[in-house]
């Protein structure tokens, strides 16, 4: 009796599952694990697909337009691909704020490892206090961090006019500000913590059984750090890079302030696209050949740091 | 052990005996200085804005002149000062909210259920963190352009959302991924609902984390300067308004008082920020971060 009971129940059950799509939906939704989720996140990623994919993607389709005065003309031509290659000032640009934004990396990434190192191994009480200091300025305002620099910098400025008080130069140095010295030393002081937390990340990750194992079999620390420690941390270096070049190349800012016209760099050139020039499908193709060449760089980084990887195991 | 973050480090006699190896460097070395060289080197650039901010002289060099308050009372009597203020919270508050919830919802989904090929998905949301701003700001520039919508404070604040969202949705992940889903199991079997299982449960432990990420994505909006600059209409925010006063000399010394009073707002704000975002997280050290 009870089993046919439930037997109908089930039938009844299925019947009004099939006749209501609203109770089906409801089952699928509580049951499946995936459609919950994705209907949590679906929101998120239509924001993303709106204000982030479709501008992107229309992005590359104008840098195939044309424009002549203020007219655009939807195409698929070549011109703005065509004069970037004729052009060897563009081209020049590119290179530069390439070498710049390596030279950046190098220099932030080898600074922020020992800080990283510091904290994960050698803070013992306050590690809080240090990640909220290193933390805090990288939040606060670029503009203003860049601005700092350039009256730090300036011909009148902190550094020259200091200096001059001590008695320990007579004449301004002129080299200071406007050149891609001035730049490469704002950007490592602005994208500090964007080195030093992903670093600080993966050494804290390691077992510290490990770089035991490693003394007890007789390394010594030098040996043990690059034999142990180094290869370790290396996703956090790797990540370290990525997050402070990708950005920096396309930055327009601290050239623009601090640069001169020696320091400038390709955002500056697209920013002028939508300024003075108002060419706007030629910065849109300046802005898919950075991103390109920023892609291209990065996937051979990390085939590299991959491959001497493996190598080292 | 006065830190979370130090009591949550896997420490033990091990990780001790470590560190008084033969030959290890003393615990406060050359490494400690470099350490603290290198934090008056984040630091310092900084607060040579306060400094010249209260100096008696136009001229921002040194020897200083005396002390003043002359700048912060000019600042206040500058035209669009004010307004931009204005502008600037007016984009930030809703930027905050809107860009929070989104951020929560998809740091709990991603983090509560197995969801097969999110990878990508996550990356694709994480992305406005790497993208260069000049590409972002362009390509909404062309698009909104395109669709014929005016620029105003209102595509600033479109601009803001992918960023601070993915930001909020990276400190919500730290901030849940030692969520025990047992406990909002355990509430909904003892017969809650699941509005007061959130409000009960859930929204208690990830509130920490909600605050951190509602005060960070107001100081991203308030202070970001690259996309506002290319969607900015009539109305400007105030880092617009400060970029155009820097083209004149004289206002140089109103600038250091106003750039000293947002540094100081955007410290405090971002404070408190960290100390609930890390005083949240205890569970995984090396989500800490």
């Amino acid at each position: 009796m009870t089993v046919k009971m439930s037997d109908q129940a089930q039938a009844a059950s299925s019947i009004s599952i099939i006749t209501n799509p609203v109770e089906w939906w409801r089952r699928l939704f509580l049951r499946s694990e995936p459609i919950r989720g994705y209907s949590l996140l679906s929101p998120t990623l239509l924001l993303m697909i709106l204000s982030l994919g479709a501008p992107v993607l229309f992005l590359f389709a104008v840098s195939f337009w044309t424009q002549h005065l203020l007219e655009f003309t939807p195409g698929f031509v070549f011109d703005n691909y065509l004069t970037f290659l004729d052009k060897p000032n563009y081209q020049k640009l590119l290179w530069r704020s390439i070498k710049i934004s390596g030279f950046v990396t190098i220099l932030t990434v080898l600074l922020a490892y020992p800080m990283a190192y510091f904290i994960a191994f050698r803070v013992k009480k306050n590690k809080f206090a240090w990640l909220i200091l290193i933390t805090v300025p990288f939040w606060t305002s670029y503009l203003l961090r860049v601005f700092a620099w350039k009256i730090i910098l300036g011909f009148n400025g902190v550094i020259n006019s200091g200096f001059i008080e001590l008695g320990i130069i007579e004449e301004p140095l002129k080299f200071l500000l406007y050149n891609p010295f001035a730049v490469v030393v704002t950007l490592a002081h602005a994208w500090a913590a964007f080195a030093i937390l992903p670093i600080y990340v993966s050494l804290e990750k390691i077992d510290r059984s490990l770089l035991e194992a490693a003394t007890d079999l007789g390394d010594g620390p030098v040996r043990r750090f690059f034999r142990v420690t180094l290869p370790l941390s290396m996703a956090g270096v790797v990540a370290a890079c990525l997050l402070v070049f990708i950005p920096t190349v396309g930055d327009y800012v601290t050239p623009a302030v601090v640069g001169g016209p020696k320091g400038l760099m390709i955002g500056n050139l697209i920013q002028l696209q939508f300024a003075k020039a108002n060419n706007w499908p030629m910065g849109a193709a300046l802005s898919v050949i950075s991103l390109m060449a920023i892609t291209l760089i990065v996937c051979a980084f990390l085939w590299f740091t991959k491959r001497v990887r493996t190598q080292d195991l | 052990m006065s830190s979370p973050d130090a009591a949550a480090k896997p420490e033990g006699p091990l990780a001790s005996k470590t560190k008084r190896a033969p030959g290890a460097a003393p615990k406060f070395g050359l490494l400690g200085v470099f350490a603290v060289t290198y934090l008056a080197f984040i630091y310092i650039p900084v607060l040579f804005l306060p400094l010249f901010s209260f100096n008696d002289s136009t001229y921002i060099a040194f020897p200083l002149k005396g002390f003043t308050f002359e700048w912060y009372i000019k600042m206040t009597e500058a035209d669009g000062l004010i307004r931009s203020l204005m502008n600037s919270i007016k984009v930030g508050v809703p930027v905050a909210i809107i860009s929070t919830l989104l951020g929560t919802l998809a740091a709990k989904a991603v983090t509560r259920y197995r969801m097969p090929g999110v990878t990508p998905i996550v990356s694709f949301i994480m992305a406005p963190l790497v993208v260069p701003g000049i590409i972002v700001g362009i390509a909404i520039l062309i698009i909104v352009n395109w669709i014929g919508i005016d620029l105003s404070l209102f595509t600033i604040g479109f601009a803001h959302l992918p960023g601070c969202t993915a930001f909020s949705m990276w400190i919500m992940i730290s901030r849940l991924e030692g969520f025990d889903p047992a406990i909002e199991e355990a509430s909904l079997d003892l017969g809650i609902g699941p509005w007061m299982t959130f409000w009960r449960v859930t929204f208690p432990l990830i509130m920490p984390g909600v605050v951190a990420s509602l005060l960070l994505t107001f100081t991203i909006s308030f202070d970001e300067f690259i996309l506002a600059f290319f969607l900015a209409g009539k109305e400007a925010t105030l880092p617009i308004y400060i970029y155009s006063q820097l083209r004149f000399p004289w206002q140089l010394p109103n600038v250091l008082a106003m750039g000293s009073l947002i540094l100081m707002a955007s410290f405090v704000l971002v404070y408190f920020a960290e100390w609930f975002r890390r005083r949240g997280v205890q569970l995984k050290t090396t989500s800490g971060v």
